[in-house]
């Protein structure tokens, strides 16, 4: 009888032990098949398409996005991406990657903005969006985010951010914050970024674009926000929203002096 | 023909190392679309590789292959400026061939 | 340190995937489109005979011990053995075990590396086919896991 409860006792403790180290080597485990991936990210292909289509005459105008001015001039890709989201006198907006590429493809190139803002991800010209905003996104890799936030519309953009990010709200009672504003939260096995401040909003805000391999699917920021908020039970926000820009903004100075790792690849 | 491939090309020692990206679809037949309707499969059936034209690798490929393919090999005897060609045909009959030089 | 009644076990698994995508050791090695559509394993067992597949230390399956994401798991396979003819990839619970067929020349190493795709676990195997006839064989167990529900 007590063979056995000595016994028993020896195997609860294993039991427990093999728990905790399972769990260890599982982290690392997944750490490892991401470094796997990395090398070899289909990210590239989209970043490819995105390039051609840079620099290809298309649209009712005929014209190629070489004259876009993403923030640092007309044509300069390189360092745009970790100035976005930022103010743009031309629009009177404060913009980001995806929204302002809408820009220059109705202004430069002839296409109908609100016509692309209402097409689904995954569909026509929100295709050639995605393979763009990898390309642009590509232009600041490994560059460290330094969003300018030096205007009364920016710093305003910021606080509307801020307020989104808080606000609970839909039929969940969520928020951003429900998921992301506090250190090390997860979901089953996925790390949840605190995007409130470095590293977390670096991080997060660094790895998007990214090919996702869940669904073989190239996400951008607005897709990757709009995701958010189905999983939140929002509405429906809008391609290019303010307040997808606002959110974007928040986490972008946030992350402010964190490395960009776009296009990335992810779960 | 399909859309382009990636293909790198490292000079190693007197070898080249050759990491391929392909763009493809990789539909396995198995899924069904939201009519419950099963999504045919299309996937790459035949990959090949040749070193200044001589063929040194080639492959056939189920639709368990993962979605835009992935494929790392050596080339031996491969030195910078020597010509890799990778190539793939689809159970459709589409084709891709991609050059790269090994740097 | 497989017991030798694991080691058959596998050896008999390895056996049966090949026996049914058509390749057996010993008869004249011609893949087709029939090789890949096998989608029940347990029909093959009865096709065991000579030459079964032998487990060997001298073929190497790579991968990760645990992939986040069955639609895309590196695999790798390959021997240091010479006159290899083909290296293949299979994956046991898949609904077609075999992934992969590569015809190796003696102008590339016997070493290849790829992605598949997972369904579930499932233990993989590579396996190297000798200019003799010979299959050899090497298994890794690999995790597949679903993440959560973000980035």
């Amino acid at each position: 009888m007590t063979q056995h409860r000595v016994l028993l006792a020896a195997l609860l403790t294993a039991c427990a032990t093999g728990t905790v180290w399972a769990q260890k080597s599982t982290a690392e485990g997944i750490a490892e098949y991401r470094a796997m991936l990395a090398d070899g990210n289909p990210s590239d292909l989209f970043e490819a398409k995105g390039e051609g289509l840079w620099q290809q005459k298309r649209g009712p105008k005929n014209a190629s996005l070489e004259q876009c001015d993403l923030g640092k001039g007309p044509g300069v890709v390189k360092g745009a991406f970790v100035e976005l989201p930022r103010y743009f006198a031309d629009t009177q907006r404060v913009q980001d990657m995806e929204s302002r590429l809408l820009t220059c493809m109705e202004t430069l190139q002839g296409f109908n903005a609100a016509e692309i803002a209402r097409t689904p991800f995954g569909r026509a010209e929100q295709v050639n969006m995605t393979a763009l905003a990898a390309y642009v996104s590509a232009g600041s890799r490994g560059m460290k985010f330094n969003l300018p936030n030096n205007t009364v519309q920016e710093k305003t953009m910021y606080e509307v951010g801020k307020r989104i990010f808080f606000a609970r709200s839909g039929t969940h009672d969520f928020s951003c914050a429900s998921c992301h504003a506090e250190d090390n939260k997860r979901i089953r096995l996925q790390d949840l970024p605190n995007l409130t401040k470095n590293p977390g909003a670096g991080n997060g805000f660094g790895a998007w674009p990214a090919y996702r391999v869940s669904n073989g699917q190239m996400w951008g920021m607005q897709l990757r926000l709009n995701d958010c908020y189905r999983q939140q039970r929002f509405p429906y926000p809008l391609f290019g929203s303010d307040a997808t820009i606002a959110l974007g903004l928040y986490l972008g100075v946030n992350g402010k002096g964190g490395e960009s790792i776009a296009p990335a690849i992810k779960r | 023909m399909g859309d382009p491939m990636r293909i790198r090309a490292q000079a190693a020692g007197s070898n080249a190392t050759v990491r391929v990206l392909m763009a493809h679809e990789m539909e396995t037949g198995q899924r069904k679309d939201a009519a419950g309707k099963t999504i045919p499969a299309w996937h790459i059936t035949d990959v090949s590789a040749t070193h200044n034209g001589k063929p040194v690798l080639s492959a056939e490929w189920g639709p368990a292959v993962a979605k835009n393919p992935f494929l790392q090999f050596t080339v031996k005897g491969a030195k910078a400026g020597d010509k890799i060609a990778v190539s793939w045909k689809d159970n459709k009959g589409d084709t891709r061939t991609d050059e790269a030089t090994v740097t | 340190m497989p017991t030798r009644r694991k080691a058959l076990q596998h050896s008999a698994t390895v056996a049966s995937l090949l026996a049914v995508t058509g390749l057996f050791p010993g008869i004249a090695l011609a893949f087709n489109a029939k090789a890949f559509e096998a989608k029940n394993l347990g029909d093959a067992l009865k096709a065991l005979g000579a030459g079964a597949p032998v487990e060997s230390k001298d073929v190497t399956v790579t991968g990760p011990d645990i992939a986040e994401n069955g639609a895309v798991v590196p695999l790798g396979a390959s021997t240091t053995l010479a006159g290899v003819k083909q290296l293949l990839i299979l994956v046991e619970k898949n609904p077609n075990a075999l992934v992969a067929m590569f015809n190796v020349t003696d102008s590339v190493d016997a070493n290849i590396a790829t992605r598949a795709k997972m369904g579930q676990s499932s233990d993989v195997y590579a396996v190297a086919v000798l200019a003799d006839g010979r299959s050899l064989f090497a298994r890794k167990e690999v995790k597949v896991t679903l993440g959560g529900c973000g980035g």
